[in-house]
């Protein structure tokens, strides 16, 4: 499958419709509102980048989006129902790449399969497949700690596919990177992406991360966490790193700089 | 560490120059033998010891003794640990017990207990499990509970049950803890068997100690002491040997099979 422009979402449904969304920590005078009114919907098949700085509530979002916490406002939904709980339909891949070293790099990868009891050998035949594509053949057998930190990074996003959930959310997944291995992992995501089409949500603090991955970026700002803007990245797909250097991308990245620094967001 | 050969012929040599400046005081010094024996004949009670096949039985009771003592006192310590971790209720209600417990000297029930069970090997099973199970239970509660965040995250964001939970994450994440809390285990075992059989046995290396002592057998108790460090050494590197298997991910375990900068790196994440 090879779509060169993000322009066939059209009249697809949306997968996640976010509608007045707020969260508050705690209660009373010392509470602290985390989140307000938090609009925003992804259509199938689309790689949403969300970009803030750090305590802009970007995290508390993903959480929300992954059921792991409840929302105190509004309602988020998943392909029409409210996410109101963890749900099968759904992989997370986190900032660390939380692998559990007393399972083998498949051991690790089938872990959704196994929770969520679905048939081992089936599994284990999308397992090699995914890990071929990420480049991790040969590696089934391993263990995590035999394993470099991107590599392992790989082997999360692998797990978080395995069972075909209908949103992928990636929360900094690249953010204990060092620079150019996280550069060459977006190039590979935007090819992994490119080849399986899954509805993405990406949290990022890095602009130019968030610019060259997504479809769309949505602009978060701090204190409260708000939607500050969101905007289409109009640059043809597969991208280069080299885009980074055009006017047009730079243009996107001042784009969301503005944002930020009206909100007071960057220091 | 490791020194190399010259190392390691310097420490035996170490030992060699310390028994044989020991046997020459003691010779010189003419110190009596109920007080303090010469090297050479704590090795000739040894030998007479093992030749008549008398040790050999005392070693297999106490052997046996401090085996059963582990295995009864590790596996009460496991239930009660899973359910002290796994409960807040239990834990609440258990707590009081578990604190009174834990600062008592579990040896100074062993009178006690010997009244209860009798001078047979019962007794000493109850007081080697007795000694056993505290520092297991303790690991365990800390190992089951001492699963990262970002692990149980992962497992709520995958809908799994709290079971799953349990044993897909938090059991084989507390091994570490559980094996070094066996460890101890063994040895506590092996104290609280030889206590029990200070206070009243029919046979045990404890029980030979004591009677020694009536005969003032200072070499034939020195000789046994020989034993049980033995005995403590085997026992110990036994639960050792399961854990080496057992936890070849730990990086604890594995600096000397991968190499510590992958070690270092599995234990990070």
């Amino acid at each position: 499958m090879r779509l060169v422009a993000p322009a066939a979402e059209g009249a697809a449904a949306d997968v996640i419709a976010v509608r007045r969304l707020g969260k508050r920590y705690g209660q009373g005078a010392d509470s602290i509102l985390a989140l307000e009114g938090i609009d925003f919907s992804v259509p199938d098949r689309e790689f949403l980048s969300i970009v803030g700085p750090s305590g802009c509530g970007k995290s508390t979002l993903l959480k929300i989006l992954a059921g792991l916490i409840p929302a105190t406002e509004g309602e988020a939904l998943l392909n029409g129902t409210p996410i109101d709980g963890p749900r099968r339909d759904i992989g997370v891949v986190f900032q660390s790449p939380v692998l559990f070293p007393w399972r083998s790099v498949l051991g690790n990868v089938l872990l959704p399969a196994d929770v969520q009891r679905l048939g081992r050998e089936e599994m284990t035949r999308r397992a090699y497949g995914l890990l071929k594509l990420v480049g991790l053949d040969g590696f089934e057998r391993r263990y995590p700690w035999e394993l470099s930190g991107g590599m392992q990074q790989r082997v999360a996003l692998v797990r978080a596919l395995i069972h075909d959930p209908a949103l992928l959310l990636m929360d900094e997944p690249f953010g204990a990177l060092d620079a150019m291995t996280r550069e060459a992992m977006n190039v590979e995501l935007q090819r992994i992406w490119m080849e399986r089409r899954k509805t993405v949500v990406f949290i990022t603090h890095s602009t130019a991360e968030a610019v060259f991955l997504g479809d769309r970026v949505l602009v978060m700002t701090p204190r409260p966490g708000k939607v500050g803007d969101i905007f289409r990245v109009e640059l043809p797909r597969p991208r280069s790193l080299d885009v980074m250097n055009t006017e047009k991308f730079g243009g996107y990245v001042r784009r969301i700089r503005g944002i930020l620094n009206a909100g007071g967001g960057l220091e | 560490m490791t020194m190399g050969l010259r190392g390691f012929s310097l420490r035996l040599a170490l030992i060699a120059a310390t028994l044989l400046v020991w046997e020459a005081l003691v010779r010189v010094l003419q110190i009596p033998a109920f007080i303090l024996p010469e090297p050479s004949s704590i090795f000739i009670a040894l030998y007479r010891g093992m030749a008549s096949y008398l040790y050999l039985d005392h070693i297999g009771v106490t052997v046996a003794e401090t085996l059963m003592g582990f295995a009864l006192g590790s596996a009460l310590a496991f239930t009660l640990g899973i359910a002290v971790a796994l409960s807040r209720r239990v834990e609440y209600f258990l707590y009081p017990f578990i604190v009174m417990f834990q600062a008592m000297p579990k040896v100074a029930l062993a009178p006690l207990i010997i009244v209860w069970f009798g001078l047979g090997i019962t007794s000493k099973v109850v007081s080697a499990a007795l000694v056993a199970f505290f520092p297991l239970m303790v690991n365990t509660i800390v190992g089951l509970r001492s699963a990262e965040e970002d692990r149980i995250n992962l497992m709520r964001s995958l809908a799994a049950s709290r079971w799953q939970i349990f044993w897909m994450l938090q059991l084989p994440n507390a091994m570490p803890y559980i094996f070094a809390g066996l460890e101890i285990a063994m040895i506590f075992a092996l104290i609280g068997s030889i206590v029990g059989e200070f206070v009243g046995a029919q046979s045990g290396l404890g029980m030979l100690i004591q009677s020694m002592n009536f005969t003032m057998d200072v070499a034939g108790q020195f000789s046994i002491l020989l034993i049980l460090s033995m005995l403590g050494l085997l026992l110990n590197s036994l639960v050792i040997e399961v854990r080496r298997r057992v936890l070849f991910w730990d990086p604890s375990q594995k600096v000397d099979a991968v190499g510590s900068a992958a070690a270092e790196k599995g234990g990070v994440q």
